[in-house]
């Protein structure tokens, strides 16, 4: 349709009315090579197996998922689920999806914010981009109208400096920053300033098509089913989020934020300090979620129609800050050796305006701590930030993530990673199902997939033992399904610690007016989730990459008189991964079955 | 797995929901990559067939022991009638279970059927069924057979809770039925008097903070060991050196070792994030009482007395159907009053009008969900007084039934 070089062009797509509810019906398609769009309508069959978000989105990149990460023919993926833009609670998050530049496995993220919502109503279920732009180029989307405009003077700026110029007001604003103009592999997609899809890299598979970002609003309306019902399901949820102590607690995540963990993580002997050397920090007191409440003021604010709120905006003569997550607070204090707060906020606000995710960045920053022998200044710390965002000297190094620089330096076992992506603030030797979590987690170091936490942690739904393997095999692989299903729905995470897929099913009961249950919902998260499994098989993955760093199995924590951290028991830990394979479906090599793919109906292809 | 499954099927026993002999042994299944059971029984088979459709991790059978087979089976029946669902109103079904559902034969496809959608399900097969006898509840867990043993355990308190309050107000209004007057004499018997004598406890000041711990572990015992709560609800808590050392959420009142967070009144550690979800209301009591213990059970007559309100004046008021959160009325059971009030710290939180009633007196009931008691120094006067509003809520009832029942 278009010709570059234009300044902009703009395409104005018919919809035809759909007769769903809950899904809008429409899936945007956008090809930048050739600047086209086209819209894809599946059925109601496709949309109720695939759910939305993570689901939906991983439909569109299992078809191009042996395909190199920067291929031209790549997709990203931005989804929305039957549930956004309707009162179920949290249900404001979109997905992202596409390969990962950091570890070649599916690579994906929630992100919170606005953009969901205003995607959702414009009238789009989710968004396929595929081809590259030859120059800089910003995608707008207000309902049916789609521009591309042209952002060559956008191209090097923080994605600070895009939301002025941009000014987005009502609109959701997703853009990038200057990390994944440069390469690193890390990068970050920032939504509506605050809000990070971060993790797998998938602000340099944006920065890759040359998409500097994407500005959305919306002004149609979801059709719910049944409202009464909707209604009726979403008291549930609020009544037993309000009974969480860690959600709405005086100390949960409404009023803390998700800083509110760090106590808890020290108190546990949990906190990976010194690049994993040790799990306890002696300056965590006073680093702590009420260290920079007392400092910043913090007020709550989060994702467009969540209750819990669980982001924090602090202030600071007179500047507005969004704080530090707990990942964060946990990495840029004990991981890396400082115990400064202000270093934290810089830090993170400087993450967020590069675009590049915290966790993995501090843990490349300790990764080369541990090999250098080299402690960090706070001042230090940001050139170094500057250095990777800007790919200038060692930041060119350090930009590659853990792995890869550990390896350049010749020392692989510093890397603290799983099949490449960094390992968040939980300290595996403290939660043995989170050990088995991150092992298996099909993007890599990430404590999200299965989230064990919820119970070795949070008590919730009931405590379960979390020094020991035990039943942790079928609980992690329940949960990653349930995660799944979560991310595709859309629903936030956090809210699970409190209601259940059994509220769940009733919400999408009465949004899409199609009957299910908390058990069918889990059928379609092992779907979902052993498409992944499929798709990284496809690139070469298998138990090999199934494990944890060396240093697990070897080294103990920082043990106290009533808390014993003692190295995991390697053989106890491959027994469990054993069981995980048999519960899942897959060879002892952790292989996908051709008989389990075509019993859950999904595509195969020989391995 | 072992291990739980035999812990939780102790628990039962301990709790009186199931017996170590007989019918009402319970049967308690865990799934890891093998399935173990606690013990043989003919029920596994079928058992079997729901791990093999359900993505579960553990499975609890009970048919629960007098009084609660018998009122059970009896609500069911009133389901079955009806939309095959009993509907309690008390706090524990209304938050965690919303409603119980009801099948009438024990058939794997049926209990499959509903455990896709709820936390348990109950077979009441009545006369029926020659080859099994019930009532029995069947529940699941996805983490843990504490689950199982969690849900079956709020199904009997909400299900006892749910008979007599029904057939209160079932005498208040005339609907009273010649079955219903059947099972509350025939269950009479099983519902013992509260225990009277008072037991021992640590004697204050507590000189040390394991003081403070042992006597909190100690409470918590002692609240079960009375059957003021069913071991998995309640809280306990005591306030030591500008700080609150509470039991967990989710943690079991008789197995508090491990499962205290201290909770500086400074705010300077969020460590209190996994404490008990009342922590907001244990705080504000403290400070605007000025005690020291406070104690939380479910002890079931309070809680059944709780709901009892004039059927007249209930017909005419606008919150009828709002009583847990919006009853607009002053009540009081002798001198201890009742309040409306939801877990946790919602906009209708108990932590918004508990600490206040307690100010007036030293005991409080939440609306359909337990009993609150304060102690001034020590956890003996909030134990003692726990008992004593127990125990005349338990005479006004039966008082008021004689009564009802008179004329
Ligand atoms: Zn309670």
């Amino acid at each position: 349709m278009g010709n570059s070089p234009q300044r902009s062009w703009t395409g104005k797509i018919k919809r035809i009315r759909t007769y769903m509810h809950g899904w809008a019906g429409n899936i945007l398609v956008i090809d930048l090579t050739k600047k086209s769009i086209e819209i894809e309508k599946p059925g109601l069959d496709i949309f109720n197996r695939y759910v939305g978000g993570k689901g939906l989105g991983g439909r569109y990149l299992r078809q191009c998922a042996t395909l190199p990460w920067d291929h031209p023919d790549m997709v990203i993926c931005i989804f929305t689920g039957p549930l956004t833009g309707t009162i179920s609670p949290t249900s404001g998050r979109a997905h992202i999806l596409s390969k990962s530049p950091l570890t070649g496995l599916v690579g994906d993220s929630s992100v919170g914010g606005k953009l969901a919502t205003r995607l959702k109503r414009a009238g789009w279920d989710g968004i396929v981009i595929k081809g590259k732009s030859k120059t800089p180029v910003g995608i707008t989307i207000k309902d049916n109208r789609v521009e591309f405009k042209e952002a060559s003077g956008l191209w090097g700026l923080d994605t600070n400096a895009v939301h002025k110029q941009i000014r987005p007001g009502n609109a959701s604003l997703a853009s990038i920053g200057p990390a994944a103009e440069n390469g690193v592999r890390f990068a970050s997609i920032i939504v509506d300033r605050h809000f990070a899809a971060g993790r797998s890299g998938l602000g340099l598979c944006l920065a890759q098509k040359k998409i500097k970002y994407l500005l959305v609003d919306g002004t149609g309306h979801s059709k719910v089913k049944n409202p009464k019902k909707l209604k009726e399901a979403r008291e549930d949820i609020l009544r037993l989020t309000a009974a969480s102590p860690a959600l709405m607690g005086q100390f949960g995540f409404t009023c803390l934020g998700t800083g509110a963990v760090y106590d808890l993580m020290d108190n546990r002997r949990m906190m990976p300090t010194d690049n994993f050397q040790r799990t306890r920090f002696e300056h965590a007191s006073r680093l702590n979620a009420a260290a920079y409440a007392k400092t910043y003021g913090p007020k709550k604010h989060g994702c467009l129609g969540c209750h819990i709120l669980c982001k924090k905006i602090g202030t600071r003569n007179r500047q507005s800050m969004a704080m530090p997550e707990f990942e964060t607070m946990s990495h840029f204090t004990a991981l890396i050796g400082c115990a400064n707060t202000d270093l934290v906020i810089k830090a993170n606000e400087r993450c967020n305006c590069f675009g590049m995710d915290t966790i993995s960045v501090a843990s490349t920053l300790a990764c080369r701590r541990e090999i250098t022998g080299l402690d960090y200044t706070p001042d230090k710390v940001l050139s170094l930030l500057d250095d990777i965002a800007f790919g200038k000297g060692e930041g060119k190094d350090l930009a590659l993530g853990a792995k890869k620089y550990a390896k350049k330096m010749g020392a692989p076992q510093a890397a603290m990673a799983v099949k490449g992506m960094e390992l968040p603030a939980y300290d595996p030797r403290g939660a043995y199902g989170m050990a088995l979590g991150y092992a298996l987690s099909t993007r890599g170091g990430c404590h999200l997939r299965a989230y064990p936490i919820s119970h070795e942690i949070f008590r919730k739904p009931v405590a379960t033992d979390r020094f020991s393997f035990s039943g942790k095999a079928r609980i992690i692989k329940i949960a990653e399904d349930l995660n799944a299903v979560v991310d595709s729905l859309i629903a936030c995470k956090f809210t699970f610690f409190a209601a259940s897929l059994e509220e769940y099913a009733t919400a999408y009961e009465a949004v899409t007016g199609i009957e299910t249950s908390a058990q069918d919902l889990l059928k379609k998260g092992e779907c979902i989730y052993y498409n992944e499994r499929i798709m990284n098989a496809l690139n070469g993955f298998d138990a090999n990459d199934d494990d944890l760093p060396d240093r697990f199995f070897t080294e103990a924590g920082s043990s106290t008189n009533n808390i014993c951290i003692p190295p995991i028991n390697r053989d106890v830990f491959l027994d469990a991964r054993k069981k995980y394979y048999d519960i899942r479906g897959l060879t002892i090599n952790g292989m996908p079955l051709k008989d389990k793919a075509q019993t859950l109906g999904l595509l195969w292809n020989n391995l | 797995m072992e291990q739980l499954v035999n812990k939780y099927a102790n628990k039962l026993i301990q709790a009186r929901l199931g017996l170590n002999s007989g019918p009402s042994q319970p049967l308690i299944g865990g799934l890891d990559d093998t399935l173990v059971w606690n013990r043989k029984a003919d029920e596994t088979r079928l058992l079997e067939n729901v791990f093999k459709e359900l993505d579960i991790n553990s499975l609890v059978f009970l048919k629960p022991r007098e009084p609660y087979g018998s009122l059970i089976n009896f609500l069911a029946e009133g389901a079955l009638k009806s939309n095959g669902l009993i509907q309690p109103k008390d706090c524990e079904t209304r938050t965690f279970l919303h409603d119980l559902p009801v099948i009438k034969k024990f058939c794997a496809g049926q209990i499959i059927q509903v455990l896709k959608k709820r936390k348990s399900v109950i077979i009441a097969p009545g006369k029926t069924d020659d080859n099994f006898k019930g009532p029995a509840i069947v529940a699941h867990g996805m983490v843990s057979p504490e689950q199982g043993f969690v849900t079956i355990s709020s199904v009997c308190f909400a299900s006892f809770i749910k008979f007599f309050t029904d057939y209160l107000e079932a005498l208040q209004t005339g609907l009273a039925t010649a079955d219903a007057h059947d099972l509350f004499d025939s269950i009479i018997p099983y519902v013992k008097p509260i225990q009277k004598k008072m037991p021992e406890f640590i004697p204050s000041p507590f000189p040390t903070e394991e003081t403070v711990y042992s006597a909190i572990i100690e409470a918590g015992q002692k609240t079960v060991e009375y059957e003021l709560v069913d071991s998995y609800f309640g809280n306990v808590s005591y306030f030591w050196n500008e700080t609150l050392y509470i039991s967990q959420t989710g943690s079991s009142l008789d197995e508090l070792g491990g499962c205290i967070d201290p909770v500086p009144l400074d705010g300077s550690t969020s460590a209190g994030l996994t404490a008990s979800s009342e922590l907001t209301a244990h705080l504000a009591t403290i400070s605007h009482t000025r005690c020291k213990a406070v104690l939380h059970g479910h002890p079931k007559f309070s809680v059944i007395l709780s709901m009892d309100c004039d059927p007249v004046e209930k017909a005419a008021c606008n919150f009828k159907e709002q009583c847990h959160i919006k009853c607009p009325q002053k009540r009081l059971v002798g001198c201890t009053p009742i309040v409306p009030g939801e877990v946790g710290t919602g906009p209708f939180g108990l932590c918004n009008t508990l600490p206040l009633a307690l100010e007036q007196a030293n005991s409080a009931i939440v609306y359909g969900h337990g009993l609150f008691t304060i102690g001034k120094n020590n956890f003996s006067d909030a134990f003692r007084t726990m008992l004593e509003v127990e125990d005349l809520c338990r005479n006004t009832y039966f008082e008021k039934v004689r009564l009802l029942r008179k004329t």
